[in-house]
């Protein structure tokens, strides 16, 4: 136990110390996540509000796809987009394989199904209280699609803090097709990994704090405007 | 009279008895569950006309008010918006205030000018609409206001007024002052005649016996989904003719039996 306060000790003196490295690893971490979580979002918001709110042959059947795909195993979807980003597979000749454009790809097929699952459960919720009022003021496909996604947005923002918080925590894709690469691919996760088998405990706790202290401030973020907005009946 | 609250696209005259009728009913049936909810309902309501409609508690009220309206299809039958078959744009021509008002997660202007913008209307109409709207409403000191943080009455209020301000020619209220206390209920009363005034035709399902004398010309009576009795809301309310009326005006159970109806 001691060797633990020790150890977590001299990772706070890393942090404090503002060490280059550390500081490039989680801006790239943040880069990798932010913009898959953004990518996911733009996909998987309006598709989840479409099938939350229309009525279609096979619903039910997009419904359990997306629900099941919320459980992707990160290694699989790092194994697909890595054999989408080889030399040999479709998107090979974009030459994207170990670069964080792939990490971002690969995080987007992995947290885009639970931005998709998720906000159709929420606009559905939603839908259900204004179908009728949609109906009688004539509102169309488009129109009511957007006024659902801007109606439940409180509720949408912890949507895509969940998708943040599946991508910024794994670690199984963005190694497949990052490769963990020094100066290039290297993000918080696979870094902990890393330096861990490397025995180099203080660097990977260090990054386990600031990877708990992001989630923290993320989620109290969220959850602080999602509060005012209930206050102000806007969620 | 009092000045016209809200402009017709096509003004009918008030109270214009003759003529062919704007909205009808044929035949029409639903069934939910395995049981006929509405059954055989034929009715005309004429422009610029006030319909009452009203009821023991599942007679079919709210029921009769969504298929009419075209935003539940019946199992038979059909309503006819004009003589032709309700479409979309027979139901643009009409608005629907619910007993519970359905406004949206934004301010109150916010919601008028989102009823306003999804008709396609160009700014510069919007604007005075909303304008027109929010003075008919009072609401305008409270127009920045979240439209689910007003009262019950300054909602249903808001919902009336949004309704009015896509110009409809026939307007559904269902139960609108249920649970509001007399001066949030005499606002509504308000708003409804000065539609009425302006050549709304107006269909509302109420409880209240005094409020279908003050806003009903002609009344339908429904028990068991089925039309009982219809005529000038005056002479069905102080001589009812059917049982069903009768006992639900006089404040007697009445029930179907299996043996039959039994007051």
């Amino acid at each position: 136990m001691d060797s633990f306060w020790r150890i977590l000790g001299e990772a706070v003196s890393l942090i404090l110390a503002w060490d280059s490295d550390l500081i490039e690893i989680v801006g790239l971490s943040l880069r990798v996540t932010l913009s898959a979580v953004a990518i996911s979002c733009v996909i998987g918001l309006p598709l989840g509000a479409a099938v939350g709110a229309f009525r279609f042959p096979g619903r039910t059947a997009v419904i359990v796809v997306l629900n099941a795909l919320m459980g992707l195993p990160p290694v699989v979807v790092g194994l697909i987009a890595y054999l989408m980003l080889s030399a040999a597979g479709p998107l090979g000749p974009l030459e994207l394989l170990y670069t964080p454009a792939a990490m971002i790809i690969a995080q987007t097929i992995l947290v885009t199904p639970i931005v998709a699952a998720l906000s159709r459960q929420v606009v559905e919720d939603c839908y259900r209280e204004y179908a009728e009022q949609f109906d009688s003021l004539g509102v169309g496909p488009f129109d009511r699609v957007a006024a659902l996604l801007w109606d439940a947005r409180y509720s949408l923002l912890t949507v895509a803090l969940a998708g943040f918080g599946r991508a910024v925590a794994e670690v199984g894709a963005v190694i497949i097709v990052g490769g963990n690469i020094n100066h290039v691919t290297r993000v918080m996760t696979t870094t902990i990994a890393l330096e861990t088998s490397k025995g180099n405990l203080e660097l990977a706790l260090a990054l386990g704090v600031v990877l708990l202290a992001i989630a923290v401030a993320v989620n109290g973020a969220v959850m602080t405007l999602r509060a005012s907005a209930v206050r102000m009946a806007y969620a | 009279m009092p000045e016209a609250a809200f402009h017709m696209a096509a003004p009918a005259p008030p109270m214009a008895a003759d003529g062919p009728a704007l909205l009808s009913a044929r035949g029409l049936c639903f069934d939910a569950g395995g049981k006929r909810l509405i059954d055989g309902v034929d009715i005309d309501i004429r422009p610029g006309m006030r319909t009452v409609v009203m009821g023991a508690n599942g007679a079919g009220k709210s029921l009769l008010l969504r298929l009419l309206h075209g935003l539940i299809r019946p199992t038979a039958g059909e309503v006819l918006w004009q003589g032709r078959p309700l479409d979309r744009e027979g139901r643009l021509a009409q608005a629907m205030v619910f007993q519970r008002p359905v406004l949206l997660r934004r301010s109150v202007l916010a919601n008028l000018r989102f009823a306003l913008a999804v008709r396609g209307l160009p700014a510069a109409e919007r604007r005075a609409r909303e304008a027109e709207a929010m003075e008919r409403s009072r609401l305008g000191d409270l127009a920045n206001r979240p439209a689910r943080v007003l009262s019950g009455g300054e909602q249903q209020r808001l919902a009336v007024v949004r309704a009015l301000a896509c110009r409809p020619r026939m307007l559904f209220l269902d139960e609108p002052t249920a649970s509001l206390d007399p001066g949030s209920t005499h606002a509504i009363e308000q708003l409804v005649a000065e539609a009425h005034e302006s050549g709304v035709a107006i269909v509302l399902v109420t409880h209240d016996i005094g409020q279908a004398r003050r806003l009903g010309d002609d009344l339908v009576f429904l028990h068991g989904g089925r039309v009982v009795e219809t005529g000038p809301a005056s002479n069905v309310l102080d001589m009812p003719r059917s049982e069903a009326a009768r006992a639900w005006l006089q404040g007697r159970l009445y029930l179907d039996t299996p043996a039959g109806p039994k007051a």
